[in-house]
């Protein structure tokens, strides 16, 4: 295998497995400070314990979104070492803001969140929480500039050395496409994070115990996943959508699977792509489609893969196409399955209708391969580009870096985050099992005089 | 101008994660031993359990600015360092995971387990760290564009193609190690109370004498290994107070805990890894990776530096950032000050 297949796959499975962590943090992150709020405006006891049971979830989640982001940080180095040479001082400026910013902010507050609640007042909690909040959404922010500028570089010059030079601070933290992305990505996040709750919730009540915490996740999930869902497609997905398409004709091309340019353009809802032909192998097409979401007019032209070189398309066209085709049809369940649940929670009927619960709980694997997807098809799109239209994929690894060696600590990566896997779910299956309010927390019989 | 900055502006996040991340890999190190009952251990742990974490965040905060301050050496010593830092990463990973978790499991025998890891890996990541310094002031074999891929041994001897780890590097990781567990201890002495905090305090006595002996030993071997290390020092003479310092804060290790005044020892201890460090640097400076294989291709300061406007623009921000993240600690540690209690508990 190629040096660079090595060094991609490694950052690849490296950050798929480190975002199954963080896209769940970020989401219930909200969520908490919401219990939080409710539990200080109510002055109720159980909103509390939901608050605290949710941040033992998020702190599981929060340890190994942290232990799996460290070696995120260095790859850029070990693996990358020859695109961070030169992209260093714009892209490095975002990641050690993450660092200086958000994680400061994040550690020390959820120490204080987990450790401290005895040690100060209800309201300095419920900002410890909102501070638990801020951090992880700002983390996101700056690792979403970060690959904003990847796809879509902006406010930058290249030096006689060709390293790249920031010109505008605020142009490269406000790169439009960095902003549409975060939307779209933090709503995700969002989604996982109500799914995840009204999925514990809908368990409690199925089994019958917990009753009142079951009721209590079913309905803030349902709430929030309702709208999380919708925003997901529409506005966010939407504008972004169309964003890509302007800058980065060729992605929306392989993701569509549209080989040649047409007015009129369908969309195409099933289909396998086929690269020899350049064709969709039975495709299942709604004319028109395409053009309307891009542009607005049933009439215009949509740019085909033929406009560009072979060389130009992106390398994994059929992961790139399913991926999008993928998060794009759960995208449409998670609608489903959402408005569903609002309206019977709406009429009262939702914590008795068991097959809606059933639907729910089934459903909270699916955000998560959603929102993998996603990345995949924003990270798969951008290629062959590292640097969107300046610099290869090809010039970017770590030449000293054997794909041996790469290999190597490739399937040590693989071996320990399959450990890293099986200790986490013990970990959350134990959690719930135990749920909110039923024990004293171990680390809370440790308190200071 | 903003070299310089910028060269002693990583230096402090450097010396900010060693000190503060110091003492709790120290404290993972002296547990396997110090403790003796699940109470005492969990006090131990529970001393850094709210910290740690924010600590470690100095590594990534640095390591951040590291990148875009010095994209050039950044991208050369961490692919050149390929495999050491993977298992540095593996080890982190261990340690976090164990000492987060522990107390969300309830079998003895698998906390056992996870308290032995993060005693280990904490144990080997100071080994690490210490090499890694030894291994940058040593100088490492880079070629004419720049990079260079260390093994982790060759015959152990620094030379042209030395490996990660020489004998002048395995002095390096044995100071790190004697340097934090020792730091730990102190740590140790401060936050808990009783039996425990005079053991600690007497196992600071053997400990002194041991880092006294490699301090002298790995300076001996510094001006062996890289006699230019002096060079700054005897163009300056001044600086001469570093290595003053080096041996004023030690002392008031040893007077301080003599004094069974731990917060006092415990800064000389911070004073201790910060002149060590500083000394360090200093006798780099203005390089920041020496080669082996010849000093027109170290990696100097100045053709490593990013572009002027993300300097300045850089200086802005980080001021503001790290000013805040001062004061989240300062509020934080106040929030835990105390000793942490020894009481068995309800659970």
């Amino acid at each position: 295998m190629s040096s660079e297949l090595i060094h991609r796959l490694h950052f690849a499975f490296t950050i798929t497995f480190h975002y199954l962590f963080p896209q769940l943090t970020m989401g219930l992150g909200l969520l908490i400070v919401i219990l939080k709020s409710v539990a200080l405006k109510k002055q109720s006891a159980e909103w509390n314990h939901a608050a605290r049971f949710w941040g033992k979830i998020f702190a599981i989640n929060f340890v190994f979104g942290v232990v799996t982001g460290i070696p995120m940080e260095f790859e850029f180095g070990t693996n990358w070492a020859r695109f961070s040479n030169v992209s260093g001082g714009v892209i490095g400026q975002p990641l050690a803001m993450e660092g200086v910013f958000s994680f400061f902010l994040e550690s020390a507050f959820l120490g204080l969140f987990l450790y401290g609640e005895k040690r100060i007042s209800q309201t300095m909690h419920w900002f410890a929480s909102l501070m638990v909040f801020l951090g992880s959404w700002i983390s996101g922010f700056f690792i979403i500039v970060t690959d904003a500028w990847m796809q879509h570089p902006v406010a930058y010059e290249r030096m006689a050395d060709g390293k790249f030079e920031v010109l505008s601070f605020w142009q490269l933290l406000l790169n439009p496409w960095g902003l549409l992305q975060y939307a779209h990505n933090m709503t995700g996040a969002v989604v996982t994070g109500s799914f995840v709750m009204a999925a514990v919730g809908a368990f409690y009540l199925l089994e019958g115990r917990q009753i009142q915490y079951g009721r209590m996740f079913v309905k803030v999930g349902v709430i929030a996943g309702t709208v999380a869902s919708i925003v997901i497609i529409f506005p966010t997905g939407d504008l972004h959508g169309k964003y890509v398409a302007r800058h980065q004709p060729t992605a929306i091309a392989a993701m569509e699977g549209l080989f040649r340019s047409t007015s009129g353009a369908g969309i195409v809802l099933m289909g396998q792509p086929n690269e020899e032909t350049g064709e969709i192998d039975n495709p299942l097409v709604v004319n028109n489609v395409l053009s309307f979401l891009i542009y607005g007019t049933t009439k215009a032209e949509v740019q085909g893969l033929d406009r560009v070189p072979r060389e130009d398309w992106p390398n994994a066209l059929p992961l790139l196409y399913y991926a999008y085709h993928i998060m794009a049809g759960l995208g449409t369940w998670f609608v489903l399955v959402m408005v569903v649940s609002a309206f019977l929670l709406w009429r009262g009927r939702l914590y008795s209708a068991r097959w809606a619960l059933w639907a729910v709980l089934l459903s909270f694997p699916l955000p998560y391969i959603a929102n993998t997807a996603g990345w995949m098809t924003a990270e798969l799109g951008r290629q062959p580009w590292l640097i969107y239209g300046l610099m290869r994929t090809s010039e970017g690894y770590s030449s000293t870096v054997s794909a041996s060696n790469g290999l190597f600590t490739l399937i040590g990566f693989m071996g320990l985050y399959t450990l890293l896997g099986l200790l986490f779910t013990v970990l959350i299956y134990n959690e719930i099992s135990h749920g909110p309010g039923e024990r004293p927390a171990v680390k809370e019989a440790i308190s200071a005089d | 101008m903003m070299g310089l900055i910028w060269f002693w502006l990583v230096a402090v996040m450097i010396v900010g994660y060693v000190v503060l991340d110091g003492f709790d890999l120290g404290v993972g190190v002296l547990h396997l031993f110090l403790v003796r009952t699940e109470a005492e251990r969990r006090a131990t742990l529970s001393s850094i359990g709210p910290v740690w974490d924010g600590n470690e965040v100095w590594l990534l905060a640095g390591g951040g600015t590291l990148y875009f301050a010095f994209p050039t050496l950044y991208a050369s010593a961490f692919s050149g360092f390929y495999l050491p830092l993977m298992i540095v990463l593996w080890l982190l990973i261990l340690r976090g995971v164990s000492v987060e978790l522990r107390n969300h499991i309830e079998v003895g025998v698998w906390r056992s387990l996870l308290d032995g890891l993060f005693g280990v890996s904490s144990l080997l990541l100071t080994i690490f760290f210490g090499a890694a310094l030894a291994n940058v002031i040593r100088g490492v074999p880079l070629q004419a564009d720049g990079y260079f891929f260390l093994p982790l041994w060759t015959n152990w001897k620094p030379g042209v193609h030395p490996g990660i780890l020489d004998w002048y590097t395995v002095i390096g990781g044995l100071v790190a190690l004697v340097a934090l567990t020792l730091h730990g201890a102190l740590w140790i002495t401060i936050k808990t109370s009783n039996e425990l905090c005079r053991r600690a305090q007497r196992i600071v006595t053997p400990l002194w004498f041991v880092l006294l002996a490699l301090t002298i030993a790995s300076l001996i071997a510094t001006v062996n290994v890289r006699p230019q290390t002096l060079d700054n020092y005897f163009m300056h003479p001044f600086t001469f107070i570093i290595p003053v310092g080096v041996v004023a804060s030690l002392a008031g290790v040893w007077i301080f805990n003599g004094k069974l005044q731990s917060i006092r020892a415990f800064l000389c201890s911070c004073l201790y890894l910060f002149f060590m460090l500083a000394g360090a640097c200093w006798g780099l400076y203005p390089t920041l990776l020496p080669a082996s294989t010849g000093p027109d291709r170290d990696i100097t300061l100045s053709r490593a530096l990013s572009g002027p406007h993300t300097l300045s623009v850089g200086l802005v921000w980080w001021t503001f950032g790290m000013l805040l993240a001062v004061g989240y600690f300062v509020f934080v540690y106040s929030r835990f000050k105390g000793k942490v209690d020894l009481q068995p508990g309800k659970h």
